[in-house]
């Protein structure tokens, strides 16, 4: 764990300003955040597979795409995209939250 | 208020649960008091650089920055916590036996202090930079800072309560077991944040492989509820754990396991003086 970290600390420092490449392809899927809603609020994904969803942030303040079901926690700033992967799935209904307005935003990953 | 009370709350809460049992496990060492709070002072500056750069590192590594960093914040206060653990293999003896000839150890007791000292910072950055992207949500979105103020004030206290009932709760343990307890429970909170960084590795698609979950207790005991909050920060509790993590979660125990044995054989060979001070006799206070 220690090497593991030595190795990474420099990596992250260097890497920083390093731009995103999000071209979107095959299991590749769009999420907005919108007046702190998810559109759309359900996604269809294909099970037993690794699935990428690009989550655009529209609104000016930040959110916390959260799940424990899905396994992720990811902070997306206000204005902004990020890159929430999960999977593979077993056949299912997956519920996320923003955790940041838990009370709207709320959506769900169907797996099938 | 209650929104941002609440959220508030949960950060400060994982952040003080870990303060609560570091300034537990350094009972009896000189100026801890002073090495904690600069944990939380650097840690709390951090939170707000990270919370600034949110989308730089968010953006970093193909859009892998925030795993990256999660997993590395988390793994270098696993290696802390290890390190700390070695140490108090090697020197907590004659702490555990004498209090009063902690002091003697000065130097040496500086040197768990910097490692513990580290995992506080950590603690307080990742929990912190939370708080302060939250709270910088709710003054955009226009919701009078008086409230946000209170709230925030509310939650920050709550969490501050809770570190001191922590803390409290663990010096009830005698004192004969006390450095066994936080022994023990160090290793479980690294246990736990090893997988934890493990889980953020495979989130950004560094670790492809081991993913299967292996059960799920969701049902009966939520991670996302009250106890399994605790439960996931005290002890890594996961209700849908991935072979990964239960992989990481065994092999960080195991190895924190080997190293105490290893720094306990060392102190019994090489490391005349504090075993020596160990065999003067004892005189028992409290």
């Amino acid at each position: 764990m220690r090497s593991f970290f030595l190795v990474l600390a420099p990596v992250l420092t260097l890497s920083a300003f390093s731009m995103p490449s999000m071209a979107v392809g095959a299991d590749e899927y769009n999420l907005l955040i919108r007046d702190h809603r998810f559109e759309p609020a359900e996604i269809r994904v294909p099970a037993n597979k690794r699935v990428s969803i690009y989550v655009t942030n529209e609104d000016a303040t930040p959110e916390e795409f959260d799940s424990s079901a899905l396994k992720v926690e990811k902070v997306i700033p206000g204005k902004s995209k990020g890159l929430v992967r999960i999977g593979p799935l077993v056949p299912g209904r997956y519920e996320f939250i923003g955790e940041f307005h838990a009370d709207t935003a709320k959506g769900v990953v169907i797996a099938e | 208020m209650l929104g941002a009370a609440v959220i508030v709350f949960r950060e400060v809460l994982e952040a003080g649960l870990i303060v609560g049992i570091v300034l537990a496990a350094t009972r009896g060492l000189p100026d801890r008091g002073a090495w904690v709070g600069l944990g939380i002072g650097v840690g709390t500056l951090g939170a707000g650089v990270v919370a600034l750069f949110a989308e730089t590192i968010s953006n970093a590594f193909e859009g892998a920055g925030q795993e990256l960093f999660n997993a590395s914040v988390l793994g270098a206060a696993v290696a802390m916590l290890m390190w700390h653990n070695a140490w108090m293999a090697r020197h907590g003896r004659e702490m555990a036996t004498d209090m009063a000839a902690v002091g003697a150890a000065v130097t040496a007791g500086k040197r768990p202090m910097t490692a513990l000292t580290v995992v506080v910072g950590l603690a307080v950055l990742r929990e912190g930079a939370e708080v302060v992207l939250f709270l910088y949500g709710i003054v955009a979105a226009g919701t009078s800072p008086w409230s946000l103020f209170v709230g925030g004030l509310l939650g920050l206290g709550a969490g501050a309560a809770f570190t001191i009932l922590t803390y409290y709760g663990l010096l009830a343990i005698p004192t004969r077991y006390i450095f066994t307890v936080t022994t023990v429970l160090i290793a479980l909170l690294a246990a736990g944040m090893a997988a934890q960084a493990a889980q953020y590795l495979y989130a950004g698609g560094m670790i492809e492989t081991l993913h299967r979950t292996l059960w799920d207790t969701s049902g009966i005991l939520p991670q996302d509820g009250v106890i399994g909050r605790l439960l996931h920060t005290l002890v890594g509790y996961a209700d849908r754990p991935t072979e990964l993590q239960l992989i990481v979660y065994v092999a960080t125990l195991v190895a924190m396991m080997a190293l105490t044995k290893l720094a306990n054989i060392r102190s019994g060979t090489d490391d005349g003086a504090p075993t020596q001070k160990a065999e003067a006799p004892v005189k028992t206070s409290a």
